[in-house]
This record gives structure tokens, sequence and C-alpha cells, in this order.
């Protein structure tokens, strides 16, 4: 018996049992229903939003830092912290008003000068915010509430920029805070969202704990994702890091905690079962699945090499290699984008459909003059996600004729070799996996990995004219006739040069047990408007 | 004695520096990179080579080592390159979860063990015998995690007795403290126990032989006397060596331990810092576990000469 077969059988055992409060801590029936206990998808390691651009930290710093947009359920960015704003005929003088009576949790008052601050040290880590300091004239505080962004040339996207929920977000801080080296850790937590971060309870990789900011003062507007009203409706949320998932689900069963962000797809089955649990799709907008080539060594620095992966790639072998049977939790995806919003497009994704064609991919990489050499593939074991998709692409590139060397490492290891230009036999790599949030697919405003400016494009360092031309298209685009337009070339042209194999589209799975109200899916766990009863 | 205790202590400084060496040279020729980590998967190649500056990850082997052993030598384990939090506070949030745990599993493993193993042995060939030692071939063939989920899934889920997980200081009360660690502390415990039974059984049916032994039963001695007393006092020599190589592996199976039981430990800030590569932690907890086990062996060798008069130093 392996040890996924005995956690299936024990967690599936244990959904029949019922749950008690004998095991339940030491709280009062008001306090337990006043604090929210979340296990989080990873540890948080540390509290630095724009130094630390993993998502645990986003997610956590969205309670305790606002920002000045936040994108809603429509993906359209809307008023957070701004009352107004307004933008000069020629686009070039963005003019910013902020809501009266925002306060930080040292009991400040949120100014503009705050606010220059933190969109100067934002500006610094984020692609967008380097587009806008590479244009920008001027960011500068008129008063107290109000500030002004002057601008070289127009800039369409800018709401987008500020209100996006790709890491990093624009997020607000103190000025003394924010004026830290972006490349440095910030000193202190101190923010101005719904929720207190209780640095003195904060255990790094086991525990962390925010408490409600009394003096927060929510959007009349209904909440939705990042936007509107946040009104928090517990006074405590406790994130319980819990790194076994057979353990985090006995936890959720036994009622020692309420809600588990991941749940792995072994143990969903399970979950269902217990009638004190619920169980949904997470995040509507789901994740794609990436086979990354180095473009600047053979055999793939040959786009018919390239292309002759993706001529053989099965697209259903790897997302049921990922999320197993449940057909609902996979799509296949003949394209980059995230199915099921505006800039959707299968534009030019013929390659990835219909029956794979062994014999046109050997014959593309015969011509693209492979002979045989160890093709390394770099595949992080300690990462499900990328395991899984490693095991079937050394599985496809035998079928295609390669020799694979595969190298099993862990996720740490390949962060640094990936970043390495050097040819494989000299500490490089031809392969490696990853994976992107659906949220930062949906168009190109954050999405690093469709981007094929050469050396300054991510690990792999695809370089196409076409690809970059179109999103620069997308950048000046108009309207969203403009925007689809622009995109649809661009996933053409993305799939001619092969920037990189999309493997497909899968969704994942969040549990969290009935007396929990007010969870909503969304890219992030969103804790205003998540109640509790005892 | 005392002056054997000094040079004990004196010499643990030399094997702590070695320690220090290999692990550092070790860390700094690892693959990985900590910045890499901290940038995130979406992060450009030019902001992870920024970041590697920032922390002067990119400063040469020997300027780095001497930084660190500057730093040591101030009593200062230096700074978590991840939470920004000195790694003395960080190890001191997670010593007390950690030396429960093992505290716990020594006093169940001992309490269990040294008894299974005497009666093993007075029962010698009986099915008594065979029982005990058949429950600790098996024990000792499971693994940790196994145990743990099986308890977990019985203790906790079936009969809601005890918490699946977690920790409870115990400044908050011994018995929140003691049910959140008798479920990990068992399944860590039942190696040990399996291994110290045996080890206390083979110890004892040697020394139930000797010539003392029956002139104590033939003046007419309880037998409860005879075994506790008079043979396990004579036998205990290897069975306090084994317990302080067991007191030794109690730290790696800590790791799995906690993580099984999310208990935040020094096992699982380890293996965090080590995904991570947090260098600075590695760096400090290797040299505390190694201080440890060089004071275990001191504690075992002096403890010897508690059972055995004949032992001096």
């Amino acid at each position: 018996m392996d040890r996924r077969t005995l956690l299936k059988g024990l967690a599936g055992a244990g959904s029949l049992a019922a749950t008690g409060g004998l095991s339940m801590p030491a709280l009062s029936q008001g306090a337990a229903a006043r604090t929210l206990r979340f296990v989080p998808q990873a540890n948080l390691a540390n509290f630095d939003p724009i130094w630390g651009t993993q998502y645990v930290v986003r997610n956590a710093a969205a309670l305790v830092w606002d920002t000045l947009y936040g994108l809603d359920a429509t993906l359209q960015p809307q008023r957070q912290m701004v009352e107004f704003e307004e933008v000069s005929d020629d686009g070039l003088v963005w003019t910013f008003r902020l809501r009266p009576g925002l306060k930080f949790h040292d009991g400040e008052p949120v100014l503009s000068k705050d606010v220059v601050a933190s969109l100067t040290r934002w500006s610094a880590r984020d692609p967008m915010g380097l587009m806008l300091k590479a244009i920008q004239n001027e960011l500068t505080a008129v008063d107290d509430r109000t500030f002004r962004w002057g601008l070289k040339q127009p800039y369409p996207k800018m709401l987008l920029a500020l209100g996006k929920n790709s890491t990093p977000c624009a997020f607000i801080m103190p000025e003394r805070i924010a004026q830290t080296d972006p490349f440095k850790q910030i000193p202190d937590y101190i923010g101005s969202g719904p929720m207190k971060f209780a640095k003195s309870e904060w255990v790094p990789g086991a525990k962390a704990v925010f408490e409600k900011f009394a003096d927060y003062m929510p959007r009349q507007e209904k909440a939705s994702w990042l936007a509107g009203g946040k009104q928090m409706l517990v006074d405590r949320v406790e994130w319980v890091v819990i790194p076994d998932p057979a353990t985090a689900a006995a936890a959720l069963q036994n009622g020692e905690v309420d809600w588990w962000e991941s749940p792995i797809t072994d143990l969903v089955p399970s979950l269902k079962k217990n009638r004190n649990i619920n169980v949904d799709i997470a995040d509507p907008l789901g994740n794609i699945g990436s086979f990354r080539m180095n473009h600047l060594h053979p055999p793939f620095n040959d786009v018919r090499a390239r292309r002759a992966v993706l001529a053989a790639l099965s697209q259903e072998d790897y997302m049921r290699a990922l999320v197993g049977d449940d057909t609902s939790l996979w799509k296949p995806l003949p394209g980059f984008f995230t199915p099921d919003t505006p800039l959707y497009t299968e534009e030019g994704g013929e390659i990835l459909k219909g029956k794979r064609d062994f014999a046109a991919a050997k014959k593309l990489l015969a011509e693209s003059g492979y002979s045989g050499q160890p093709v390394t593939c770099v595949v992080a074991q300690d990462q499900p996600i990328t395991k899984a998709q490693g095991d079937v692409t050394a599985d496809l590139l035998k079928q295609m004729g390669m020799n694979v060397d595969f190298v099993a490492t862990d996720w740490g290891t390949v962060g640094s070799r990936r970043a390495q230009k050097t040819p494989p036999g000299q500490g490089g790599w031809q392969v490696f996996h990853t994976w992107h949030a659906g949220a930062d697919c949906i168009n190109p405003a954050a999405y690093n990995a469709i981007r094929a400016n050469g050396d300054k494009a991510w690990f792999g360092w695809p370089t196409s004219e076409p690809v970059e031309k179109e999103v620069l298209a997308w950048f000046d685009a108009k309207n969203l006739d403009e925007e689809k337009a622009a995109v649809n070339r661009l996933n053409r042209a993305a799939l001619e040069d092969v920037v990189y194999a999309p493997t497909g589209f899968f969704l994942s799975y969040t549990a969290w047990r009935k007396n929990v109200s007010g969870v909503v899916k969304g890219p992030l766990p969103f804790f205003w408007g998540v109640s509790k009863t005892a | 004695m005392v002056s054997y205790i000094v040079r004990r202590i004196l010499a643990t400084l030399p094997v702590m520096a070695i320690v220090a060496l290999f692990v550092f040279s070790l860390l700094y020729i690892a693959p990985g990179d900590p910045a890499a980590v901290i940038a995130g998967d979406q992060a450009s190649p030019a902001d992870v080579e920024r970041i590697r500056q920032s922390l002067g990850l990119d400063r040469p082997f020997l300027v780095q080592f001497g930084s660190w052993v500057w730093h040591i030598l101030h009593f200062d384990l230096g700074t978590s390159i991840f939470t920004n939090l000195p790694v003395a506070s960080l190890i001191a949030q997670r010593i007390e979860p950690t030396l429960s745990l093992m505290a716990v599993t020594l006093v169940l493993t001992i309490l269990i063990a040294v008894p299974l193993g005497v009666v093993a042995a007075w029962k010698a060939g009986s099915w008594v015998d065979r029982t005990i030692m058949a429950f600790a071939v098996f024990a000792f063939s499971l693994p940790v995690f196994v145990v743990g989920y099986v308890l977990a899934y019985v203790f906790a889920l079936q009969f809601e007795w005890l918490p699946v997980q977690g920790y409870t200081p115990l400044a908050e009360g011994f018995w929140p403290w003691l049910r959140n660690l008798i479920l990990p502390a068992v399944a860590l415990g039942s190696v040990y126990i399996a291994l110290i039974a045996r080890i206390t059984r083979a110890s004892m049916l040697e020394v139930l032989q000797q010539d003392y032994i029956r002139t104590a039963r033939a003046k007419g001695l309880d037998q409860r006397s005879i075994l506790f007393v008079h043979a396990l006092k004579n036998a205990a020599v290897p069975i306090v060596t084994v317990i302080g190589i067991g007191i030794a592996l109690l730290i790696g199976g800590a790791v799995v331990t906690e993580s099984v039981f999310a208990i935040p430990g020094l096992g699982r800030l380890t293996i965090d810092a080590i995904l991570r590569r947090d260098y600075p932690v590695i760096q400090g907890i290797v040299l505390l576990f190694s201080f440890l086990y060089v004071l275990v062996n001191l504690i075992v060798d002096l403890t010897y000469t508690l059972v055995d008069p004949r032992i001096r130093y």
C-alpha cells in the first residue's frame, strides 16, 4: 500500500465520522464564532507583498493593505481608496483624489505622500509599474488627499495597473515604510486594510493572525472580489499552516479549522461525503499548465522542434495526471488565455487540437537537426503539479524519439537552475514545468510568460517580434474590440513561434465547514463577507 | 569529574566549528537560490539577480563565510532571509514544541519499553515473550507517518478524544499541552519503544543468568525487586546508550512527526528553511542540533557513572 492510498483510505473513512467538540480549542462559543481558522495554500514565510511576490503573500496582504482600485468579479477595476479620478484630454495627466477618513492601523491618516511613496516602490518591481515608470513625467502629492501622475505618453491601462490582483499588487503603505528599497524587506506591516497583522503572534511557517481594524471604512457598494465594501464579519482570522494534506483534511473534518484553501484532488471525494463540509471550485479563473522550453539552446532554439512538441502533446494526458478523472476540473486549451474571460481566443490553436500526430512531430524534429542529444528536463518533485507534468513530459519526449535527461529535484533548485542561460551540460536546462494562475492570464498586462522579448523575457528567453508587437498593440488598445483583435493575433503568433506549450486549463477546489458562510469563488480567498456560527 | 565535564564541553567547540564549515560549504555548493524563491514564480531573471545582490549572495564564498563566523563569534546567528526576523528568535519560537515532543516521547518510551523488555526477558521463550517481540518487530517496521495517520483516524476522528494537529504551550496548562502531544509522541515513540524493548530484553537476559541473581532468588527475594532493582541496574549501560542514541534520532524523527501533526517545532522549521534555502536559519539549526547531540552524548556518558560505579572519569 502506498502513501497516497493510505491517505485516501483514512480520509475516506474519516469523512463518515461526526465532528465533535472535544477536540476543539478552548474558546468560548462567542469567541469561536468570531475567529475564523483558515489553512492557506502555503506557508507565509515573509510579509512584504512587493519584495516577495508569492501568491500566499499577496493573499495575506489583501487583508492588511488596501489598494487604490480593486478588480471586481467582472474583471473591471473599481475605485477602492480613490474617491474619483480625472484624466486630461490628451491622456497624459491623471489626477486622483483619495476617499476622506482613510486611516492606517497605527492611527495615522492615509495621505497622498504615502500613496506616492508606495507607487514609487511598487513601480520598481511590477511589469506594468515599470512601463509607467518608463513614461513618467512626475508623480507628486498635490495636497493631503490629491496626487497627480503625469506621463510622456497615454497609458490607457492605468486603472487596471492600480487595481489588478496579479502580483505585486499596488498596495498602499505609510511613506516611512514605502521608502524601503524595493529589493529589501519592509520592517513593519502597517496598512489601511480591513485587518491588522498581529506581528507578535506570527510564527512563520506555522501561524499568522489578523485582527479586525475597528477604524476601517469600507465602501458602501457590495463587495465583489477586491472591489466594493470589505465588511469584516469576524474579529480574528487565524492562518494555520498544515503542511500535510491528510492532516489538514482531518482537522477540517474534526472542526479544528474552518476553511481549507486548497484541498488536494485525492481527498476531495471524502470531504464531499462529510455532511458538515462544503466543497466547491475555488477560482473559476483556474490555472494554466506550462511546458517551458529553453529557446537559447538546441533542440528548442529551432522553432520546428518546439512545434514538434505542440503536434505531439496531449493536453488530456497532462490534465488527467494533474487532476485525475474528474473531467469537470479541466479543459483543453488551444491557446494561452484564460477560458471564459473576455479576451479568450483559440486563434491559431489548431496544432493543439485533434488527434496527436507523432509522425509529424518526428518529421519536424528531424528537420530541426535533432540527432539524439540529451534533453534536460528539470522537474520539481515537491510540487504535485510540476511532478505530474514532468512525468507526462518524460514519456512524451521519449515517444517522440528524444533522449531524455530527467533531473528530479525540488522547486528551490528549479528556481535557481532555470535562471541559468548556460548550455544544459554546464548547469543549464532545456525543459521545466510550472503553472500560471488564470487570473494572471486574462490579458497580457501581468502575463510575463507570454512575453517574447529575448533577454528580457521570462525563463526560456523566447524572441518573437510578432508576439511583442501584439502585446504593445493590446496596451495601446482603446476599447474591448481593439483588445480582442490584438489578443487574437497575439495568440496566433505565440503558437506559431511556440513561446511555451500550454498543457491545459485546470481548476482546483476549496473546502469549508457548513457553519461558515459567505465564501466566494475568486482568484484569492476573500475574507470580507465571511461569517461563522459557533 | 568537573574537569572532565569542562574538557568535554570545550571539545564540542572544534566539532561545532567543523560542522559549521561543512554545512556552510555544502549550502554554498548545493543547487538552489533563495532569491528565486523570494521573487516568486512570475519574477523576471533581472529581479532575481537584484534580490541576490541585496542579500549579499553574490559575494565570494570566503567573504560570506567570514561574515557569518564574525557574527557567530558575537553570539549573533544572523537574520532569516525570508522572515527578516533574527534566527535566534525563530529558534526560540520553535524550540519548546520540539523539546516538549521529545520529552514526552522519551518518557513514554522509557515507561513502556523498559518494562516490556524486562517482562520479555523474565518470560523468555514463552508466548508473552514472543508476543512482545512480535509487537516490537511490527512497530519497528512501520513508518512514523503511517502510525500517525492511523492514530489520528482512531483517536481524533473516530473517538474524538484528542486533537488532530497543533501545539498548545505548556504555559496554557499541563493537560492542554499534553493532549496535543499524546498522538505525536506515541507515533514518534513507536519505533523507539520497539528498539529499547529489544535491547532491554537482550541485556536483561544476560544479567539474569549471572550468579548473583541466582543467589538473590535463593535468598527468597521477590521477583519484582530481583528484576527491577538488582538485574535492571546492571543491565542499564547498554539501555542508557540506546536511549542516548534514540534522543539523537528523535531529532530526525521529529521532522516527520511535526509535519504530520502540524506541530510548529524545529523539525518543520528545518524542512521549511531547506526548501526555501534560508541559509542563516539552516546554519543556526544545524549548530544547535550539533550542540544538542554532543550534550546528549555527554549526559549519557555521565549517566554511566550513576548506574555502574566502576566507571570513573
